[in-house]
């Protein structure tokens, strides 16, 4: 467990400090991620004491964004101005992104069964 | 007099405001599981809106709220790293899917920035709001970073990115059914580029392979944003 928080914090260290060296504009975590990641694919396998606090802290997730969500109030004045367009915004973007992403994704993947499909025919 | 001190003694405390944003959250999902599990009553969103009601009440500012509760905030960092273990657990998966999984987020990522500056500058606002909008389906840490490269508000864009999460596990069921999406690895993948991190905890419930996709455009729109949302707002002349 500790050796396991010990791992994710080290990975975020490492992306932290690889971001800054290389002057890439990706944070942290997310170099983090990527070198786990890769760290798990040379390893071969998760060890039990980095499933247990990973996938403690991925089952609670959602309660890690409140303390940035409560900053929203700190921009009260600018969204009740413009609550429409900002509204609008997120509404229409989000539905747009969502329909293209999923119809792309499934269209893409019948037609990659299909075809392996095919394949086994032969 | 004396009730106002006792008051400043306890707040002054970062751990007082850690301990009501739990019980903010376990409230809330209390509440939302009464009303059914519904969206629209999001356990983060019920949360926020207690917390910000409570601050608004004592007249405490974000800042003194933020001492305690950036210890859950800093969570957020490992979380992030932790989730590349969903994504080792179903690389033979997702290599057989690479040029989809590449493709789409590609288009995607282009199409949420793109979609929600266009709609903003159509509809007119001041540029800073329409900037901090540009990186609304980036995971929170991410889009802090993109919005102060491309001069937004850092700290509203993350807000709105939360906003996002909510927005899209609303309106993610909906679109499913309508355009009767059967595919987990689709449905997990869509989540996670629309709606980030919220996105993926939906995800998760569906399904662990949903999940596991769902993590993984979540990172990968993270990075294509990073390096593409820069360019997208110099196109557009903003």
């Amino acid at each position: 467990m500790i050796q396991g928080m010990l791992i994710l914090l080290l990975c975020q260290l490492l992306g932290e400090w690889l971001m800054v060296f290389l002057g890439a504009p990706i944070p942290g975590p997310v170099a983090g991620m990527l070198i786990l990641w890769l760290g798990l694919l040379v390893y071969g396998k998760v060890p039990d004491t980095l499933r247990l606090p990973a996938e403690g802290l991925i089952r609670h997730l959602s309660l890690l964004f409140i303390p940035a969500g409560v900053g929203l109030m700190v921009f009260a004045e600018l969204l009740a101005a413009h609550w429409l367009v900002v509204l609008s915004s997120l509404l229409g973007s989000t539905l747009i992104t969502l329909v293209l992403t999923v119809w792309m994704m499934q269209r893409m993947e019948t037609y990659k069964a299909r075809r392996r499909g095919e394949h086994g025919d032969r | 007099m004396e009730i106002d001190n006792f008051w400043v003694y306890f707040a002054a405390r970062p751990l007082f405001w850690i301990v009501v944003t739990l019980i903010a959250f376990l409230v809330a999902t209390w509440l939302n599981r009464k009303a059914g599990g519904t969206a629209l009553l999001h356990p983060v969103f019920v949360a926020m809106a207690l917390i910000i009601s409570l601050l608004l009440l004592t007249g405490t500012d974000y800042d003194t709220y933020f001492e305690g509760a950036q210890f859950i905030h800093f969570l957020l960092g490992p979380a992030t790293v932790a989730l590349a273990i969903p994504l080792y657990d179903h690389m033979a998966r997702i290599r057989k899917l690479l040029l989809p999984v590449l493709l789409s987020c590609l288009v995607g990522s282009v199409t949420a920035a793109v979609t929600a500056l266009g709609i903003g500058l159509v509809l007119g606002g001041p540029d800073r709001l329409l900037l901090s909008l540009a990186p609304k389906s980036v995971t929170s840490p991410i889009a802090i970073g993109i919005s102060e490269q491309i001069g937004g508000y850092p700290s509203l864009s993350a807000g709105l990115a939360l906003l996002t999460g909510i927005i899209g596990c609303l309106l993610a069921p909906l679109v499913f059914r309508v355009l009767r999406v059967e595919s987990q690895t689709a449905k997990g993948f869509a989540l996670g580029l629309a709606a980030h991190g919220f996105g993926t905890a939906y995800a998760m419930q569906i399904s662990s392979i949903a999940g596991a996709f769902a993590g993984l455009a979540m990172g990968l729109t993270g990075v294509v944003s990073s390096l593409l949302i820069p360019l997208i707002v110099r196109i557009l002349g903003l």
